[in-house]
């Protein structure tokens, strides 16, 4: 770890102030990410900007009826918050299936929105990586990917995102708000994400100099009956290999409203349009959610090793989609 | 002069009562203090850099502007490090592996091979020295591709015969009515005890101290005493509290490495392996090929038996993963074949890892004779009692004891085993198909030489002292038990002190041995003592030592097939729509010798069988062949079992005393794992009907199994 | 702005202050260990993936491996030398050596610092991955075997003593629901949560 300088942030206006366009200044947070990135080398701030004493810990009502989280809300306090868990349960189940009950302690929300992959390419600076060194090539295309991307990639990067919580924000149409240097601004949390193509290390839409503010979740009656059910490859304490954020309204037999959003499949979480768009209108049964699923996953190109997620998602969405009718039913 | 009355022959036994650990309130407070812990005036930190190329040459370090950051006091290389001796045989009767002898060439002979020793006056400035260090190296093409058909795998003997034959094999597969075929696979799997490992060296008054986290003093100190050249009695290694060993945990680079620096400076040095590092350099245990070919009669007595087992080594050092030893127990047949070989890659050298052969060796065998007794439609336990041997299959010799049959019965009893419907794929709880299964398991029971002294207080109170390690294992506890009997006196009266070589020559943790090597010392000086304090009670001030060595009588051991055995049991439930494997309970029974300890033993065993839960569904490092590293060497990318995974574990145990040994003991250290991860594998498929015959048995590879693809 | 790589910043640890100088890049665990002479905080990772590093920040468990000392500045920091009363165990650290909740003991500080935060995030009403209803409205879970095994999993043990790291956990925490019972005040805490 290179040697940096660290400043305590007062205010929002004072950390964008401090940022400036300095490039080679990172916002603190919990540090969950960012200091572990430090210690591998993949990161190599010469300064660091703590915002973790800003004002921006709480989770209020919107005036719309939503609920705006403040970016240094930790993953440990919207998980316990009430209205979370009463008005959109699988963001708080998504958040309990991240990590551990320490690094939900630390890690907040803007930061949960920025961490990078756990790609093992990427991780490991003595190796090639697009994302990491642009142009420098992908391993893993070629080599260790059996929980890499089948949904979006590109030639020049394979690796998937590793947020649990941000999957049910995507499930829930969020919007995530941001104060630069000129000004607020927001991005729906479904265009923050940038499309993988040539340039994998461009992930997020976040404006150079830009600090994360908040997150607003609009109102969604639907999401009151919502789960979220991550795989992986130990029962706790593990990145996803595969997991679903869903939420359903079913009136008189028929889906009447549906969420859908997929995990550890992409560089960012998918919201699954397609399959929403299958599930809204149609009969709520086994075939409509595995039509819904194959909708979705016609789009999927596994890679030699990963084709098993196609199966895993498929089946995930079935089984997770059939849940929630029970529960509704109830 | 005071009197001291010895311990009366009223005194209740100590061994075979439930005792805390002795030193448990140091370990609960945070008071125990481990190898980087000690504190001392004027230590520098080295942090060791490895090679990013898996073969080649270093052509040049960039040492200078290294040199010149903040803090840095000194770079070794192989240009300027201390000569070291690597032509010597070590106390466990293997050469050195040359990966401990650090920086004493130009060759690089696998992906994090030791290039350099950055050391500075703190840890931050040590490793961002390290970190910035560049080495140019001229690389050559590496090979790790590990397959059981590669044409240059060989025999290697190791602690056993490589090839052992007897019977035609052919003639007898062919003469068979029920015949298995079948490979198993097991991957790379390392150790990761808690602690990483972790040396502080300085000389002190023309002595060489060491502090480290090692699985035994003695051991470490014959290896740097040959290594540097230096008389054994001026070397002292110390290693009070080890967070854990497994095998993992004897001479490698980091002791090597700070001797070398603290010689240089003449100051303390300190290097700690991170993470990261431990996957090159702490030793691992190999992949396995196995090939395990069963013929039996339809009643399911075995008439053939082959079982070949190809691992990997590097290309400094032999080691052999000896997986093929197991059938050498388990199980007799008229033509029974049996072959470790290794294959040399250009990876690290494997080493020991808890139950060294067995523990892949059971998975291959007893997934095989589950699978016979699928073919004979006999029960799994049934087919074993079968063809219980009644003696060594190879080498002939009585058995000291087997009391499998007994765990068996006992085991099936408490499992409840006589419900089982044999079919698979029956039964479900909600989304989960459940199943059960079993599997035998065997560890060899062996003692080592080793020497102790127990000494008589004026006050009463008694100390012993032994360069015995606790990695976890309970040791001092137990010792403490085995020397209050032996002085037929209440435990409070004993202090036993371990982890220092300047307490005499003692045998290793490992092998399942420590413990009872050190209790049969232990026995025979505290017995003597105890003898002389009942002829002669006038005490002098600096009070009574008596010493021991076990040499002569370890020696005098008749010839047997003297082992530990035991009987698994695991119920897994599996989802194979998502491909999730959860075990939700497993028993354990074990005749495993005298149990001294129950609270620790039960623990211990226990803690093996976790293992085999972890075997089974976790561990697996991934080499990738372009760079021919780990990808995703830390404890996110390899996983070992959490508190999530771990079911109700029950392990118990019948009695099984070893008359043979002073005290009755066998050895519990390694038996927990043997055979748990086949226990868990058969269940898996007693749930699915599906046999998994690679580990792990991870969710992508039940999907797999699940689409049709050929058995994971 | 002058930059600089180091601050003298002043730690308060377990109801006492330290101040000292700190290299930005120190961590709060290597703080302790290397400067401070409090090596009860093990490092088994270094990178958050193993728990041994757990220490009670503002009375919440947190890894102190990923946090920078420089940061730790301001907040109450509880490490496992802390938790005890004087002489008299912690309840969490009795049931831990009553019932071999260990072996090497190397995990062992971080299980305890993770297992007193984890019963006051129960208490608290929290719920977990494994907690069949998270609303509100369905209550807070009873502490089971299989909600603690869950939410001390952050906290590997290599060792494998889980199955009594669980029983004297689950010790402590009906000790400790014991004890909130008899005590108005707490009851009234749990109300509002």
């Amino acid at each position: 770890m290179r040697e940096f300088d660290y400043q305590r942030a007062a205010d929002v206006a004072g950390a964008v102030a401090l940022l400036g366009a300095d490039p080679d200044t990172r916002f603190l947070g919990g540090g969950t990410n960012l200091v572990d990135l430090m210690k591998t080398g993949v990161e190599r701030p010469a300064r660091l900007i703590d915002i973790r004493e800003l004002p921006l810990d709480h989770i209020e009502p919107t005036p719309e009826g939503g609920l705006r989280i403040g970016a240094t809300v930790t993953n440990g306090d919207l998980a316990a918050h009430p209205a979370i868990r009463r008005r959109y349960p699988a963001l708080a189940q998504a958040v309990l299936a991240g990590a551990s009950g320490q690094l939900r302690n630390m890690a907040t929300v803007g930061g949960n929105l920025l961490q990078r992959t756990r790609c093992g390419y990427f991780t490991d600076v003595t190796k090639p990586c697009n994302k990491r060194v642009p142009g420098s090539g992908c391993p893993a295309i070629e080599g260790e990917h059996h929980n890499h991307a089948i949904l979006g990639a590109s030639g020049h990067c394979v690796a998937v995102h590793p947020s649990d919580m941000a999957v049910a924000l995507t499930a829930f149409d969020a919007v995530v708000h941001f104060e630069t240097a000129d000004g607020p601004g927001e991005s729906p949390l479904a265009s923050f994400y940038l499309p993988v193509g040539d340039t994998p290390h461009r992930e997020t839409a976040l404006p150079p100099g830009a600090l994360i503010t908040g997150v607003t979740l609009p109102p969604a009656p639907v999401a009151a009956v919502s789960r979220y059910r991550k795989v992986r490859e130990r029962a706790s304490y593990a990145f996803a290999i595969g997991s679903v954020a869903a939420a359903l309204d079913v009136r008189d037999g028929v889906v009447h409203d549906a969420r859908l959003a997929l995990g550890a499949v992409a560089s960012r979480p998918w919201r699954a349009v397609a399959a929403e768009h299958v599930l809204t209108g149609a009969p709520a049964d086994a075939a409509t959610y595995a039509a819904a699923a194959d909708a979705e996953l016609a789009a999927a190109r596994p890679l030699p090793h990963n084709g098993y997620k196609v199966d895993l998602m498929r089946n995930l969405v079935v089984a997770v989609l059939s849940e929630l009718a029970e529960e509704a039913a109830r | 002069m005071t009197t001291v009355a010895p311990g009366t022959g009223t005194h209740a036994p100590s061994v075979g009562t439930a005792h805390t650990r002795v030193e448990g309130r140091d370990k609960v407070t945070g008071a125990a203090r481990y190898a980087g812990e000690v504190p001392f005036a004027g230590l520098a930190y080295g942090w060791l850099v490895l090679s990013t190329v898996a073969r080649g040459r270093i052509r040049a370090l960039d040492t200078d502007p290294v040199l010149a950051m903040p803090g840095v006091l000194a770079v070794l290389d192989h240009r300027n490090a201390p000569r070291v001796d690597t032509d010597y045989t070590g106390l466990l009767g293997t050469p050195p592996d040359p990966t401990c002898a650090v920086f004493q060439h130009d060759r690089v002979p696998h992906l994090g091979w030791p290039v350099a020793l950055v050391v500075a006056e703190t840890s931050e400035q040590a490793r961002e020295a390290a970190e910035t260090l560049v080495v140019h190296y001229e690389q050559e093409p590496h090979d790790i591709d590990f397959t059981g058909g590669r044409p240059d795998a060989y025999p290697v003997d190791g602690h056993m015969p490589g090839v052992t034959e007897k019977g035609d094999l052919d003639a007898a597969l062919v003469s068979s009515a029920v015949v298995v075929d079948a490979e198993y696979t097991t991957p790379e799997e390392h150790h990761n005890p808690m602690e990483p490992h972790a040396a502080t060296a300085r000389w002190d008054g023309g002595r060489l101290e060491v502090i480290d986290s090692n699985q035994g003093a003695t051991w470490v100190v014959g290896e740097l005493a040959n290594l540097f050249s230096l008389d054994p009695a001026s070397v002292r290694v110390r290693s009070e509290h080890v967070g854990g060993g497994f095998g993992s945990k004897g001479v490698r680079a980091h002791q090597v490495a700070a001797v070398m620096a603290a010689t240089v400076l003449q100051r303390p040095v300190r290097v700690v392996m991170t993470r990261r590092q431990m996957f090159s350099l702490a030793g691992y245990r190999s992949p396995t090929a196995q090939r395990v070919r069963l013929g039996a009669d339809a009643d399911g007595r075995l008439r053939a038996l082959e079982h070949r087992s190809v691992s990997v080594t590097s290309t400094v050092h032999e080691f052999v993963e000896p997986s093929a030893g197991v059938a050498r127990v388990m199980y007799d047949a008229d033509a029974h074949h049996t072959a470790n070989r290794v294959v040399r890659l250009d990876v690290p050298t494997p080493t020991w890892m808890r139950a060294p052969g067995e523990a892949p060796g059971s998975f291959a065998l007893e997934a095989a004779l589950d699978e016979l007794a699928e073919k004979c439609g006999i029960d799994p336990i049934e087919l074993r009692l079968r063809n219980e041997p009644d003696k060594g299959p190879v080498s002939g010799l009585p058995f000291a004891g087997r009391n499998l049959a007994a765990c068996f019965r006992e085991g099936a009893r408490r499992f409840g085993w006589a419900d089982r419907d044999p079919r698979p794929g029956l039964r479900r709880d909600g989304r989960w198909l459940l199943g059960t299964g079993t599997a035998a398991a065997s560890f060899p029971s062996g003692a080592a030489p080793s020497t102790a002294s127990a000494t008589a207080h004026p006050d009463g109170t008694f100390t012993v002292r032994i360069s015995a390690a606790d990695i976890g294992t309970g040791a001092r506890t137990a010792l403490t038990l085995v020397a209050a009997d032996a002085l037929r006196v209440s435990v409070e009266r004993v202090r036993v002190r371990i982890g220092d070589s300047d307490f005499g020559p003692a045998m290793i943790a490992g092998g399942s041995m420590g413990t009872r090597s050190w209790s049969w010392a232990v026995t025979a000086a505290a017995g003597e003592l105890r003898e002389r304090l009942a002829l002669d009670t006038d005490m002098p001030p600096e009070g009574i030592t008596v010493r021991s060595d076990t040499t002569a009588a370890i020696g005098a051991l008749t010839p047997a097939e003297r082992h530990s055995f035991g009987a698994q049991f695991a119920e897994v439930a599996v989802d194979t729509a998502t491909g999730e494997v959860r075990v939700r309970r497993m028993l354990g029974v074990f005749a495993a010798g005298r149990i001294v300890n129950p609270l620790t033993a039960r623990n211990q065993l226990r803690g093996g069988m976790i293992w085999g839960i972890s075997m089974a569904l976790h561990e697996e490092a991934v080499r990738d062949r372009a760079s021919g590293g780990h990808v995703g060497a830390d404890l996110a990318g390899y996983h070992v079992a959490t508190h999530a995974d771990v079911p109700r574990v029950e392990a118990d145990w019948i009695d099984d005393a070893d008359p043979a040994d002073p005290v009755g003991i066998k050895g519990i250290g390694e038996i927990g794992i043997v055979g748990a991860a086949a226990a868990v594998a058969n269940a898996v498929w007693h749930a699915t009907g599906v046999r998994h015959r690679g580990l792990p048995i991870r969710p992508d590879r039940v999907l797999s199994a699940a689409a049709g693809a050929p058995d994971a | 702005m002058a930059s600089s790589t180091s601050s003298v910043i002043t730690l308060e640890i377990n109801g006492e202050k330290h101040t000292l100088p700190v290299d930005h890049r120190t961590t709060l665990l290597d703080a302790l260990r290397e400067r401070l002479d409090l090596t009860g905080t093990k490092k088994g990772c270094d990178q958050g993936q193993c728990g041994a590093c757990t220490v009670l920040l503002d009375g919440r468990r947190a890894v102190a491996c990923l946090q920078l000392a420089v940061a730790a500045e301001g907040r109450e920091i509880t490490t496992i030398e802390g938790v005890a009363d004087g002489d008299r165990l912690h309840p969490v650290q009795q049931a831990f050596l009553d019932l071999d909740g260990y072996q090497c003991g190397y995990c062992t500080p971080g299980q305890i610092c993770a297992a007193i935060g984890m019963i006051e995030e129960h208490a608290a009403g929290w719920p977990s991955a494994v907690t069949d209803d998270v609303r509100p409205e369905a209550g807070p879970p009873p502490l089971t075997a299989d909600e603690i095994r869950e939410r001390m999993s952050g906290n590997l043990c290599r060792c494998g003593a889980y199955v009594s790291i669980v029983e004297a956990v689950a010790r402590a925490a009906g000790e400790a629901a014991a004890e909130r019972r008899v005590t108005p005040a707490a009851e009234a805490e749990e109300a509002v949560a």
